[in-house]
């Protein structure tokens, strides 16, 4: 059975953790770009940790849709449901 | 109220506009005249060339000055064409054969630019339901190749075949009769560091992936007669398609791609940055031919790599925290902010050292950058009145202790 979306959340919030340098509070509306100011490299980056977490592919075409961390929860979700 | 289209890049032009007008930006300048691979004038100051990607030290060479002279003469100043339809003149198809014997393999095609042929070739080799497999450090025009494209866009930890091969797994797991393209370089031209080929390759093949590697930076610099890493390392069995660019090593502008493949020639039909542009100019096509012919027989890179190490030691014993090693013809030393970066660029202006100031997202990992690329065209004159200017710089900028 797959992790619900909460269970995801949770252990994708952990694996923002090293990126989050300014330790602003993990929420799902939490913007990577505007709240935790990361860059599109960062970003990258830290999909990869992800990928590895949940052993998934998250293709980079779907990156432009994912802006909060909730939208990463759910795409996850969505690709282990798959 | 509609949006400016010119709103989105307010936060860059903020950036930009702190930098000084005139020649002590580092992203006008202007080259007033030019005297040979390795110096010019700028501003009006006999200027040292150290960061033009001119390894071969190759726009001047006499023999290839000749034959861009005697195909302009002969052929015009372009092709006003196609390849497909006006624009392949004997000298396109006489530089395609060139490649052929220069790489020994069955097929070449000529691309008008570098980016242009990793953009034809990725965008078009991976389709709607295949994969590209990229190492994160590759250069735009891979990523451009890749959003041009219809496949699945994958990226793996720089130089990191176990990261590529869990990655290529996973993918085998979801999707077992994909085509998978892997794309690296044999050379990342910021840090210089070479690909571990023979290990990707492997892990690509484990997967029945196929492998491009682009050797723009290591075309004519590695190799018994030049072909790049591939040769350096003894993998050329292991890679698919080699794209390379005549604008460096070459001396001049344009493109490549060769390939064993049976069905190599297709994309001369179906890819777009090939069919939907004009061919490269006569004098140019020449150049290329008769530098790649010097190339292969010349033994221009032990020279390059001399000159390389020298730097790159120079500097590494002056105490900087170097980015490179001198094992390839970049010396980068690493700047802590940038606007010591922009300080230290403009100073060794004003002493006559052209560098390269590399800043995100060009360089990885964040980086400030003075780049240098060297040439085998440099003379130790050169290369230590470099060196005596970075230390004199360096201590003056405190980047020295």
């Amino acid at each position: 059975m797959t992790p619900s979306t909460t269970e995801i959340f949770d252990q994708v919030s952990e694996l923002i953790a090293p990126f989050n340098q300014k330790s602003v509070p993990i929420k799902p509306e939490t913007t990577f770009a505007t709240d935790l100011e990361l860059d599109s490299l960062s970003v990258m980056d830290m999909l990869a940790a992800i990928e590895d977490h949940f052993d998934v592919t998250v293709p980079l075409n779907i990156l432009p849709d994912l802006e909060t961390v909730g939208q990463v929860a759910e795409a996850i979700k969505d690709i282990l449901d798959e | 109220m509609t949006t400016d289209l010119f709103e989105k890049f307010d936060s860059t032009l903020n950036e930009y506009n702190k930098l000084p007008e005139g020649e002590l930006n580092p992203f006008t300048v202007s080259m007033d005249a030019v005297i040979s691979p390795t110096e010019a004038i700028i501003n009006g100051r006999k200027t040292i060339l150290a960061g033009t990607n001119n390894y071969m030290g190759m726009t001047y060479n006499e023999e290839c000055l000749k034959a861009a002279h005697e195909a302009l003469s002969s052929f015009g100043t372009g092709t006003t064409g196609s390849r497909v339809l006006n624009g392949t003149y004997n000298g396109h198809k006489k530089l395609e054969e060139t490649l052929k014997d220069f790489y020994g393999v069955d097929h070449a095609i000529v691309f008008s630019t570098g980016y242009q042929a990793n953009l034809g070739v990725i965008a078009t080799l991976a389709g709607s339901k295949d994969y590209v497999v990229i190492d994160a450090d590759s250069h735009a025009s891979i990523y451009d190749g890749c959003a041009m494209g219809n496949a699945t866009v994958v990226r793996f930890t720089h130089n990191d075949p176990e990261n590529l091969e869990r990655r290529l797994a996973r993918i085998r797991k979801k999707d077992p009769e994909a085509g998978i393209l892997v794309v690296i370089e044999g050379v990342y031209s910021m840090l210089g560091d070479q690909a571990p080929i023979k290990e990707l390759a492997e892990a690509s093949k484990k997967h029945d992936a196929f492998v491009l590697v682009d050797e723009a930076h290591s075309v004519g610099v590695f190799g018994q007669t030049g072909r790049g890493v591939a040769q350096e390392q003894g993998v050329e069995h292991l890679v698919d398609f080699t794209v390379g660019t005549f604008s460096k090593s070459v001396g001049t502008v344009g493109g490549y791609c060769v390939s064993n493949h049976p069905k190599f020639e297709a994309l001369r039909l179906v890819c777009r940055p090939y069919v939907f542009t004009a061919s490269l100019p006569p004098s140019v096509v020449a150049s290329a031919n008769k530098a790649l012919e010097l190339i292969k027989d010349s033994n221009l890179r032990v020279k390059l790599l001399e000159n390389s190490m020298r730097l790159n030691s120079g500097l590494a014993n002056a105490g900087f925290n170097m980015g490179t090693t001198g094992e390839s013809p970049i010396a980068a030393i690493i700047i802590n902010d940038k606007d010591t970066a922009v300080a230290y660029w403009q100073n060794m202006m004003q002493e006559g050292v052209y560098v390269n100031l590399a800043v995100p997202p060009a360089t990885p990992n964040g980086l400030y950058l003075m780049r240098c690329s060297l040439s085998a065209a440099h003379t130790l004159e050169q290369i230590d009145y470099m060196l005596e200017k970075f230390i004199a710089i360096g201590k003056k900028l405190n980047v020295l202790d």
